[in-house]
This record gives C-alpha cells, structure tokens and sequence, in this order.
C-alpha cells in the first residue's frame, strides 16, 4: 500500500515528537532526579515512609516511570498508526 | 525434608520441565530456529526477554551489590532498566519492521557492505563470549553450594542442559523454554522477599518495607540503616561515595549497553507484527520490573538483618549460616585484635576512645541473595526454591547468547557472506554445530576462566554500548549515514572502549583510580564515552564520504512505517 510521500513525513514527524517528548521524562526522572539533583531532593521525605525523594527516584521511581512512559508509547503509535492508515491489519 | 533434598527436588522439577518444553517446541525450520517463525505473542515474548535478559547477576549478585553500596547501588537499577525504555522508543519497532534474523543482518543490509556485516559479527561474538562465561560460572557455583558437587561437574550439568534446548530448540525452544524460566525465576525471587519483607517492616509487599518501619526499633527502615552505618564507620546508606560523573557515566553505558546487547534485539523479530515489538517491549520492562524493584529492597533487608546478627557479637555465637558459608571460602573472619568478637565495621571507624578500629569481617557480596534464606531462618523449601531459580536464570541467559552466536556463525558468516547458495538443510545443520560449539567454548570458559573473564563480564555493555547502539540507531534516524560512518564509527567507538577497560584492568590496574580517569569516567563507565566517540566518527567520516545509494534511502523510508511487515527476512532475502 504505497503512501504518499507528504502523508509519511508528517507521521514520521509526529512519531519523533512523542519520542521526543517520552525521552525528556526519561532523562528527568533518572538522570535528573536520580542523580543530577539527588541531593536537593535527598531533603524531602516522602510522607508516611523512610524514603528521602532523591534516593527513592533512583531505586524504585524511576523504573516505576519507565514502565509507564513504554505503554504510553504503545498507546500513541497504536493510535497514530490508525490515524494515518498505516495499522497493520488494514495492509 | 532437609536442605540439601529440597534442592534436589526443585531443580530436578524445574529442569525436567524445561527440557518438556523444549521437545514440545523445537525447531523445524531455519525461521523457527532463527526467529520462532516470527509467531511469537507479545506478552510471552515479554516474558522470555525478561528471564533472557537477567542473567546470575540479576538475580544472584545485584541485591547484594547494592546492600554494599547503598544509593551507589542505583547504577543497576537504572542503568539495567532505563535501557528498555530506547528499545522501545527507538529500536525495537524499525528493527521488527526490517525483518532480519540478527543484528548484523541489518547492519549488513542497511549499509549495503560485507565489511560492516562482519565487523558486527565480530562484535557480537566477543560481546556473548564474555558475557556467556560468567554465566557458565554462575550455574557452577550454584550447584557446587546446592549439591555439593565440584564447580567445574556443575558447570558440565548446565552445559547438558543448555545442550539439549539450545541446540534442538534453537530460538523456538528457547523462547518457551524461557517463560517456564522467567515464573520459576520470579517465583523464587520473591518468596523469600516477602517473607523478609514481613519479618522486618511487617509489610506483605518488599517494595513497600523498604519505605516501611523496622520492627525491632520502631524507626523507618532506612533511617535505621543510616544509623547503624552511622556508627560503624560507613558512609550513608542512602547517599553513597561515588561522584556524580561517575555515576552518570556508568547508567548512561549500562543503558545503552542494554538497548545494544544483540541477544536482547533478536527477541523483538520474534512477535508477528510492529505494535507487537513495541508492546513487547513494554511487557519485558514490566515482567523485568518486578524483579528489579524488589531488589533494592532486599538489599535493604538484607544489611540490616546482617548487621544486626553479626556485627559486634561474639564469634562462638554466630548463626549456623555462617559457618556453612565460612566453609565455602565466601564469607572470612579474622580475629585482629582478639577480643572473639566480630568487628564488622567501615573505614572511618573508632572505638570510643577515638581509635581506629579494623575490619575483621570479610563477605562476598554475592552470597547475599543465597544467603537470606538461610539469615532469616525461612523454611528449608525456600532455600530449594532460591537454588533454582539462580540456575534459571543463568541458563535462560546462556541460551539467549548461545543463540546469537551460533547465529552469527551459520547466518551471518556462512549464508550471508560465505556459501550464500547453502541449502535450509544445511543452514539448520551448521546452526545446530555453531550452536553445539558454542556450549562447549562456554563450558570451557565457565571450568577454567582465563583471569579476565569475571573483570570483563561487566564490560560486555561498555562494549555493546559503543558498538551496536549508535549505528542502529543512526541507521535508522538518519538516511544520509552511510557505509564508511557505520565502519569507522563500530571500529573506533569499541577499540577506544576495549583499550581504556584493558589499560585500567590488566595493564596497568595500579593506574586505576579517580585521578587517573578521563574526565572522573571509570572503566565500568566508559562505555558512554566510548558510545560518544562511535557518534561523533560516524557523522564526521559519513559527512566527508558519498551518500548511501538510493535503494538505502528507500529502506530507510519503509522501516519508517510500520505497514506491510511480512514475515522475518523477507526484505533482505
């Protein structure tokens, strides 16, 4: 099923945006969070456990977000895919 | 039933099971050899990379790293995961819709040249082999502890073992065979989590006893851990030494190193279709969650428990545990100042009078996870039960890379670059050799490692990450890469790589320390730079070269959409 050329850059297009866009909360939340303002957010205790936030967001947060920001991503394209007719069961 | 019996039993069951499996699904043809036939659903395949993917070090080592490291410890923890999220995001859907059988298929293909398919079979079989012996290792030591058989005759059990799904199955065999691995491995992990979990915090959920109270004192856990590090003369367990540069250095390569490692990428041409891949990643980082948030927490448990049973007590009252694994070798105690006490303390420690004290306690980190049981008087089936789910997951892993070897040789090496007119018959047979060898060459370096083995095992992502990763992705992203940025880009990122990890280790490891490393980056972590140096070469040498030819451009295009992927290696063929 050929698509014209117009139609195929504007999904690329928004395919790098939502990459994009997931990547930035990755980076935030690992490398920002995790490690870069560890301490600053060290300070803060989250309420009800023994969790200093920065610690917690480098050994527990952080995968908990990386799961999520996946799916998200599976949600989008699967419905960008349709968008654009370029799903698999209609080809 | 005792210890020992148990053991017996739950590895007997969980292999015998395996091997079940394997007759149930071996492999017919090449594609399923190479790919499962392509048939594999995304939840099932989730699960298989989950257990392909963490290997002896997962589940036996990282728990007790990172009880010894505190906050240090979070490298793993990110690093081994956050990889997952650049698989999904900008490999795993384009390599699917590409439809090769292996990594250097594509590399091949996409950069139009024998030489670049080469310098990738190069690189992933130097990446398996060191990554494959450590496993071999692994399963040794599990069993000489378990069944009290010599290292090298456990590694040789394993090797059969591996032998007859790896082989027969290929990656059909191995795909089933692995979900049986991933529940029995999860299964093991998390009993005795749990029950630590209730026994310290009161907490049914270990993700929710890390945050959680400690019992004993009353305080929240991690402060009391903070206390008792206090006092001992360690640094804080929720802060941790290294510096910031290190630590970013070393999560950056261990995430990318796991978005490049080829036995990961294989798993994604399995699923039928693109949103498959894509989906299946998610599944593997949720099946892979589960193991990895639940380790920190041990951890946790883990060095609380081992402080406050051995530290400062006398020493003709330790725990039977101990002595057990005195016996081994892996745990030491010498008696410095002879008071028959154990000192178990950090470097800055003092004794009242302000004098330093010594340490007098000496543990391999990793028996922390073997161990628990045992440190928290668990039940002897659980003890059993830890036993094999450590063999699952090294020999799911050993698989997993056997396979991207015997790939490499009977695919790449001989039906893309050698004999392209070998028959499926003859492919099949010369898989199953390379495959046969492989073991073998594992098995050997699994009995008698050469001494750089276990250094370099942890380096097999360094080289991963400067190696595979940029030119996947830059062969996808960019349509102007071409073949000599892809060449230039493998050769320099892994050589830079390979030479600095091989300077600091076996050189000169005098050298190895802080001042001494290239911008603060230690070896562990110079896979980042190294990722660095591949990008920056391959834009620099693609710029000053002729472009791709335009069938490039246009299969650059097509993997773009996700649309008429057809079955694995149709567009290559």
């Amino acid at each position: 099923m050929p698509q014209p050329k117009r139609r195929q850059s504007a999904y690329w297009r928004r395919n790098l945006r939502y990459v994009g866009a997931l990547l930035v909360v990755w980076f935030a939340v690992s490398y920002g969070a995790g490690i870069l303002f560890v301490e600053q957010l060290d300070r803060i205790r989250i309420p009800g456990t023994g969790f200093p936030l920065g610690f917690w967001f480098a050994q527990q947060g952080s995968i908990y977000v990386f799961v999520v920001l996946i799916f998200i991503y599976v949600r989008l394209m699967n419905r960008l895919d349709r968008e654009f007719g370029l799903d698999e069961d209609g080809s | 039933m005792n210890v020992q019996a148990w053991t017996f039993t739950l590895v007997a069951l969980s292999f015998a099971l395996y091997i079940g499996v394997a007759i149930l699904s071996r492999a017919g043809s090449t594609r399923d050899f190479y790919v499962a036939s392509g048939g594999v659903p995304p939840l099932a395949n989730g699960m298989a990379t989950a257990a392909d993917w963490m290997s002896a070090a997962s589940f036996i080592s990282m728990a007790g790293l990172i009880a010894f490291r505190g906050y240090d410890g979070s490298v793993f923890l990110m690093g081994w995961t956050g990889g997952y999220v650049l698989l999904a995001l900008l490999l795993a859907p384009y390599l699917r819709k590409f439809g090769a059988y292996t990594v250097p298929d594509f590399v091949g293909d996409r950069y139009y040249s024998q030489t670049a398919r080469i310098v990738a079979v190069v690189c992933a079989v130097f990446i398996s082999f060191t990554y494959v012996a450590g496993q071999m290792r692994g399963v040794g030591i599990v069993f000489s502890r378990f069944l009290e058989v010599p290292v090298h005759v456990g590694v040789m059990i394993g090797m059969g073992i591996v032998f007859f799904y790896a082989v027969l199955g290929g990656m059909k065999g191995i795909t089933y065979t692995q979900v049986a691995q991933y529940c029995v491995l999860i299964f093991a992990y998390l009993v005795p989590a749990i029950f630590l979990s209730l026994l310290i915090a009161g907490k049914a959920i270990p993700q929710l006893g890390f945050g959680g109270v400690d019992q004993a004192s009353g305080t929240f856990l991690l402060e009391r851990l903070d206390g008792l590090h206090a006092e001992l003369g360690f640094a804080a367990y929720t802060s941790g030494v290294k510096s910031t540069i290190d630590v970013l250095a070393i999560t950056a390569a261990l995430m990318v190193g796991t978005a490049g490692l080829p036995h990961v990428i294989i798993r994604f041409y399995t699923v039928p279709r693109v949103r498959d891949a894509r989906a299946s990643v998610g599944w593997a980082l949720l099946f892979i969650a589960l193991l990895y948030t639940t380790a920190p927490a041990v951890a946790a448990f883990a060095r609380t428990n081992l402080l406050n049973t051995v530290s400062g007590r006398p020493y003709a009252e330790v725990p039977e545990w101990f002595t057990t694994w005195e016996s081994t070798g892996l745990i030491a105690y010498e008696d410095h100042n002879g008071d028959g006490h154990i000192q178990f303390v950090g470097p800055d420690a003092t004794d009242p009078a302000g004098e330093p004290v010594r340490n007098e306690l000496t543990i391999d980190q990793d028996i922390m996870v073997l161990a628990n049981p045992e440190i928290a008087r668990l039940p002897n089936w659980v003890v059993g039960l830890v036993a094999a789910g450590g063999l699952a997951a090294a020999l799911s892993t050993a698989a997993g890379l056997l396979l991207v070897v015997s790939s490499a040789v009977s695919h790449d090496l001989l039906k893309r670059a050698l004999r392209p007119t070998i028959s499926e018959r003859g492919e099949l047979i010369a898989a199953r050799v390379a495959a046969g060898a492989a073991v073998i060459v594992a098995g050997y370096l699994g009995i008698d490692p050469p001494g750089f083995v276990a250094e370099v095992v942890a380096f097999a992502f360094g080289l991963a990450a400067s190696s595979f990763f940029p030119i996947l992705l830059l062969g996808i992203f960019s349509r102007r890469m071409n073949r000599e940025g892809a060449i230039a880009g493998m050769v320099s990122g892994i050589t830079f790589t390979a030479a600095y990890i091989v300077y600091f280790k076996f050189v000169n490891p005098a050298a190895n320390v802080p001042e001494n490393w290239w911008f603060g980056v230690s070896p562990e972590g110079i896979g980042a730079l190294g990722m660095l140096v591949n990008f920056g070469v391959a834009l620099v040498v693609s710029a000053l070269t002729p472009p791709p030819p335009a069938h490039v451009g246009a299969l650059v295009d097509s993997i773009r959409v996700p649309s008429g992927a057809g079955p694995a290696h149709e567009i290559s063929a």
